[in-house]
């Protein structure tokens, strides 16, 4: 019964934790090493990789990036110019890596073909207005 | 006799009930939908683990069954209820509550389970390792056969669960697991040291596994049962005997196709045929789950307990 309570406790205190910091992204990117970030994305002229990834997207990134990428208390935008301007190869290795200090999990378990598709999208969403200023 | 045999009835109905009142609210929980969402990508094992870890804030309650055939006793079926919370990205925490049905005998609650999976490396590797640390408190009559260790044979759960039910474990349980990704492909090998807290030897056994998705491309549009989201592989299972009887001599071992599909409404369905390989095996365990992944449990609770946002 004392470990059910402690059991209960620890796991009181893990939700505590399951708190994802939110200014990383960028620092990330730039961490990526240069093979990785020289990739070009193989389903670049793949005319349905964009709608894909969207779907994909709204799956398994929007609970913490937003639905329209734009953010939330949990996770930054992508539609800053931290991750846009940076490579195609660079975001698929954060995606693949993830952040896992920082609260983001990694996604190598998306087959290789969804996460590229992932990155068509976040790359066709542009820059933000108060970006583009 | 006759009151002493109530009071046992009335005991093994009680522990059922609280078995299914648990199991009701979380199905009502799931029902009603809590907030937030995200698709699971769940793999399709019921015994071996990969290296992928819980999302961080998100509660994934499973329930699984296992059919199991007995020789020399009467064949049964064992449930039991997951709850997997991913207290950080490299963290994740789960608790069990175990039960089973043997035929033509009684329904009991048969212990808990206390989990947990971290991750030591920051960045994805060739293998990627995760170490595991789960305490159980179970009796004799548990059959959820979740991992094979030591000597497990099918004539340990041959016992009636009038006597089985006396037997306690208090275990606690180690398991390194190793997880590669290529090509779509998902390759683990676990390996699994038990100690029991009483006076037994340690015990060791291994699971491994391979699975990979029907489609690696997504298709732009949202669908159910398409490839890209049945996730299919095999593994394999078993004993390795006990610190002074290493091997494989008086052990269990299991191969079990598996297979898992991933539905875009956040609910995940698992099913799995394992054969025994040898004669102290069960000769069929049939496996089936269902789970469904909370997102913003965390942030749900947080905010119950006036946390930060």
């Amino acid at each position: 019964m004392a470990l059910l309570g402690l059991s209960a406790a620890l796991l009181m205190v893990s939700v505590g934790q399951a708190r994802p910091e939110k200014d990383f992204t960028g620092n990330e990117m730039a961490k990526a090493p240069e093979k990785w970030k020289a990739r070009t994305n193989p389903l670049e002229h793949d005319p349905e990789a964009v709608t894909a990834g969207q779907k994909l997207f709204g799956m398994h990134c929007a609970e913490c990036h937003g639905q329209n990428a734009e953010g939330t208390h949990r996770a930054p935008t992508m539609r800053s110019s931290d991750v846009q301007e940076a490579t195609p190869g660079a975001i698929f290795w954060v995606l693949t890596n993830g952040i896992v200090w920082h609260g983001m999990p990694v996604w190598s378990k998306l087959p290789e073909p969804m996460r590229w598709q992932l990155v068509a999208y976040v790359k066709s969403l542009g820059l933000t207005s108060k970006d583009l200023h | 006799m006759s009151y002493r045999l109530g009071l046992v009835c009335e005991e093994k109905s009680k522990a059922g009930r609280i078995f299914w009142v648990i199991a009701g609210l979380v199905g009502l929980m799931a029902i009603l939908g809590m907030p937030g969402r995200a698709a699971a990508q769940e793999n399709p094992y019921i015994v071996a683990y990969d290296h992928y870890m819980e999302e961080p804030g998100s509660l994934d309650v499973e329930y699984f069954s296992t059919f199991g055939t007995q020789r020399g006793g009467n064949d049964f079926h064992a449930f039991w209820m997951e709850f997997e919370y991913g207290a950080t990205a490299w963290w994740t925490t789960e608790f069990y509550l175990d039960g089973q049905t043997t035929f033509h005998d009684s329904t009991l609650f048969t212990g808990f389970r206390w989990e947990n999976r971290f991750r030591p490396l920051k960045h994805e590797h060739f293998i990627n390792p995760v170490v595991y640390i789960e305490y159980e408190n179970t009796s004799g009559a548990d059959k959820i056969l979740k991992e094979i260790e030591g000597h497990d044979v099918e004539a340990d759960n041959g016992d009636p669960n009038s006597e089985a039910r006396h037997d306690h474990d208090h275990e606690l349980e180690f398991k390194l697991l190793l997880s590669s990704t290529h090509k779509g492909w998902n390759f683990v090998e676990n390996t699994i040291a038990t100690k029991n807290l009483s006076n037994d030897p340690w015990e060791f056994g291994y699971a491994i596994g391979a699975s990979r998705p029907l489609r690696l491309k997504a298709t732009p549009t949202r669908c159910n049962f398409c490839r890209e989201n049945v996730i299919a592989g095999v593994e394999l299972y078993g004993g390795l005997g006990d610190r002074h009887s290493f091997g494989l001599k008086d052990t269990s071992h299991y191969l079990a196709p598996v297979m898992a599909v991933n539905l875009p409404s956040d609910w995940t369905l698992r099913l799995s045929a394992g054969w025994g390989l040898n004669d102290q095996s069960h000769k069929f365990l049939l496996r089936w789950g269902v789970s469904r992944e909370f997102a913003g449990f965390g942030d749900l609770v947080g905010k119950m307990f006036g946390g930060r946002n």
